[in-house]
């Protein structure tokens, strides 16, 4: 550091532009934190993304980037550790302990709350899973500190403070909004709304370890099992490479089977927009956009979806977005790369076979040689 | 509170001996939201255009009101439903007590305008501890698992860390209650699996959606909601006396802004549907595709057909 620097000290972060002064209580909440969320056995991909993201702003901010691993004591949180410094972290804070082998909202949020009450982070990031959801809305209460779901879009103002931006008016627009007189900045986002970061094999750096100031005994809730899954059942939209989606605009939802044929025929995933969920023609599990499943394919083909921002905000980190529409002037059009007015209960059979000839097995055996 | 037909309810419930044996308390948080499928935004200013749009409760919050009437069914008791919102909110109560609720708690004051997840469920949980003590300390307190406003799903873990309720959201399915031991048993959507629970009443659920269908109330009921008082409170009714911890003053959080997102430097380019048959157009978009991403190729053509 030199003289000069110390000569103007940063400024009192978080004022947005407000001339007030943060409350002296705050003034020393620095570093950015991010929950790492351990899913049975592994780390939930929400945390590397969020590390990706924890460190754009604390480098912004010319602070350090440390991540939270909560777990039963043993290999599942080293494990863990070690990616948090793998994904970009700069030091890693610990509590392990027995009760916390299974998610539960009163130790994890005793655990957490413990933390940042030690170190005081003035940023808290966390995926907005179920679990995430739990745990912030809890930790946030007892801190009695601002919380920002579901944001879409995270960055550092001039003078400090967080900038959360995320839908609102259910999707129709978007909001920044920042937390002026409290610490820390808390704030939730959805899996695969932000890119992954690079992965670079590190040695394990600083570790800061904690106990956890519950026992078994003061947990009301006890976990009496877990039933995995039927992961081949389950929709994967998230992390599919092709997704092909529907909405009102194919009108019945019986013509929901002509989305599900294209997806065949080219091997993707299927999905739909809330409407159709709301109408009860898909479950909720393959809705696509901010209250459903956020994507990054590499191809995205929307037909009859006009494109409402909260869907558009589900799609955006798609690589190419097809849209297939009968109104010229769907919002759809403006984010898509390619678009075609027509009308798709008509058009998506002759896509299908289109396709089909195009990687028929022979052509398939042409690729391969 | 009651009115004469809720009241005939109530005492037949008596009478069939649950209310006595447990006189389980239920109260249901809900709101009152623009119907999103009506939403406008003005092309112009980009402020949204309200007048005009109906209201509707919450969907998410149907079904913890469905679950919430399940439980009143088997174990007797009382459903309270409560919301905090414009005085137009009653409208939203009405129809929570055609569909059954025993009883409506509207809270509303100007002091509450504003309110950030935070001063909601400060709001709410005085409310719901006023609740208690007037008409008897809830058992379980249910929320929907979010709003399709906000979306936040905040404000149910909110509620239950101010009054020190064990917090259960994203619940499937609620499969035992026993008043007695004031144990429960819940199945919960957690990630990548469903987790198994056993907790303690006093308790705080948010219910998952598509777990239950809301019932179609009886034409008893709809007349009984037609004609009951709505119990309305201001936030000194319901004891809160801190108003800096009410509305805008008592939300950490502000909007600093408003907007339409920017669309792409380039929209979409399209594609010529004119004087084509369906076939030339899917194979100029194929191509057009795999013009723009060659890797494709490969990838569909690898993963069709199966």
């Amino acid at each position: 550091m030199s003289t000069a620097s110390q000569a103007t000290p940063r400024l009192a972060p978080g004022r947005a532009g407000v001339k007030k002064e943060l409350p002296d209580r705050f003034k020393d909440y620095r570093h950015v934190w991010v929950f790492l969320e351990l899913e049975r056995g592994n780390v939930h991909p929400v945390s590397f993304e969020l590390l990706g993201e924890g460190r754009k702003l604390a480098d912004k901010l010319e602070v350090q980037l440390a991540g939270v691993v909560l777990g039963p004591p043993g290999e599942m949180v080293e494990d863990a550790v070690a990616e948090a410094f793998a994904y970009g972290a700069d030091l890693v804070y610990i509590v392990d302990a027995p009760p916390l082998a299974d998610y539960r909202n009163e130790p994890f949020a005793k655990a957490l709350t413990d933390l940042v009450n030690t170190h005081k982070p003035e940023i808290l990031l966390l995926g907005a899973t179920t679990l995430g959801r739990d745990l912030a809305g809890s930790v946030a209460t007892t801190l009695q500190t601002g919380l920002t779901a579901d944001c879409t879009e995270l960055d550092v103002d001039s003078d400090g403070s967080l900038a959360a931006t995320r839908p609102t008016f259910g999707g129709s627009l978007l909001c920044t909004i920042y937390t002026l007189n409290y610490r820390p900045q808390m704030a939730t986002v959805r899996p695969r709304v932000m890119p992954m970061p690079q992965r670079v094999d590190k040695p394990v750096g600083r570790v800061m370890r904690h106990k956890l100031s519950l026992v078994e005994d003061d947990i009301v809730t006890k976990v009496l099992g877990f039933l995995p899954d039927n992961q081949s059942a389950m929709a994967n939209l998230a992390y599919a490479d092709v997704v092909v989606a529907g909405g009102l605009g194919l009108g019945a939802a019986e013509n929901l089977q002509l989305v599900k044929n294209l997806a065949r025929a080219i091997g993707a995933e299927h999905g739909c927009s809330r409407p159709l969920v709301q109408k009860g023609w898909m479950p909720a599990d393959r809705q696509i956009g901010q209250t459903g499943k956020t994507i990054r394919p590499k191809l995205y083909i929307a037909a009859g979806i006009s494109g409402a921002i909260q869907h558009r905000v589900g799609v955006e980190g798609a690589d190419l977005i097809v849209a297939i529409n009968t109104d010229p002037n769907a919002p759809i059009f403006e984010f898509a790369h390619l678009g075609i007015v027509t009308d798709a209960i008509r058009f998506l059979p002759a896509l299908t076979e289109a396709f089909t000839r195009r990687l028929s097995p022979h052509s398939r055996d042409k690729l391969a040689s | 509170m009651n009115d004469a037909g809720n009241e005939v309810n109530r005492q037949a419930r008596i009478r069939t001996g649950s209310l006595e044996k447990s006189p389980m308390h239920i109260v249901i948080c809900i709101k009152q939201v623009p119907d999103s499928a009506q939403i406008r935004v003005h092309p112009v200013t980009n402020t949204i255009m309200r007048q005009g749009v109906p209201t509707i409760i919450n969907p998410y919050d149907l079904f913890a009101l469905e679950e919430a009437l399940k439980l009143r069914d088997v174990h007797g008791g009382e459903v309270t439903v409560l919301t905090m919102g414009p005085p137009m909110a009653e409208d939203s109560l009405r129809k929570a007590l055609g569909y059954g609720a025993d009883r409506a708690v509207l809270l509303t004051d100007r002091y509450f305008a504003g309110s950030d997840t935070l001063a909601t469920s400060f709001a709410l949980s005085q409310a719901i501890a006023k609740i208690g003590e007037t008409f008897g300390r809830p058992d379980i307190v249910f929320t929907g698992k979010q709003t399709i406003d906000g979306d936040t799903a905040q404000v149910g873990p909110g509620i239950a860390k101010r009054l020190n309720l064990s917090q259960l959201t994203y619940v499937a399915k609620i499969a035992s209650i026993d008043l007695k031991t004031r144990e429960i048993e819940v199945a919960r959507r957690a990630e990548g699996g469903t987790q198994l629970l056993k907790s303690r009443l006093p308790c705080l659920i948010t219910m998952l959606e598509d777990t239950n269908e809301i019932r179609r109330g009886s034409l008893q009921q709809a007349l009984c909601a037609a004609r009951s008082q709505v119990v309305k409170w201001t936030a000194a009714d319901a004891g809160i006396d801190d108003l800096t911890r009410c509305g805008l003053r008592g939300s950490p959080t502000v909007v600093k802004r408003v907007f339409a997102p920017t669309a792409r430097a380039e929209s979409a380019a399209q594609i010529d549907t004119a004087e084509k048959g369906l076939q030339d157009i899917a194979d100029e978009l194929i191509a057009d595709i795999l013009t723009r991403r060659p890797a494709l190729e490969h990838e569909l053509a690898f993963n069709s057909g199966t």
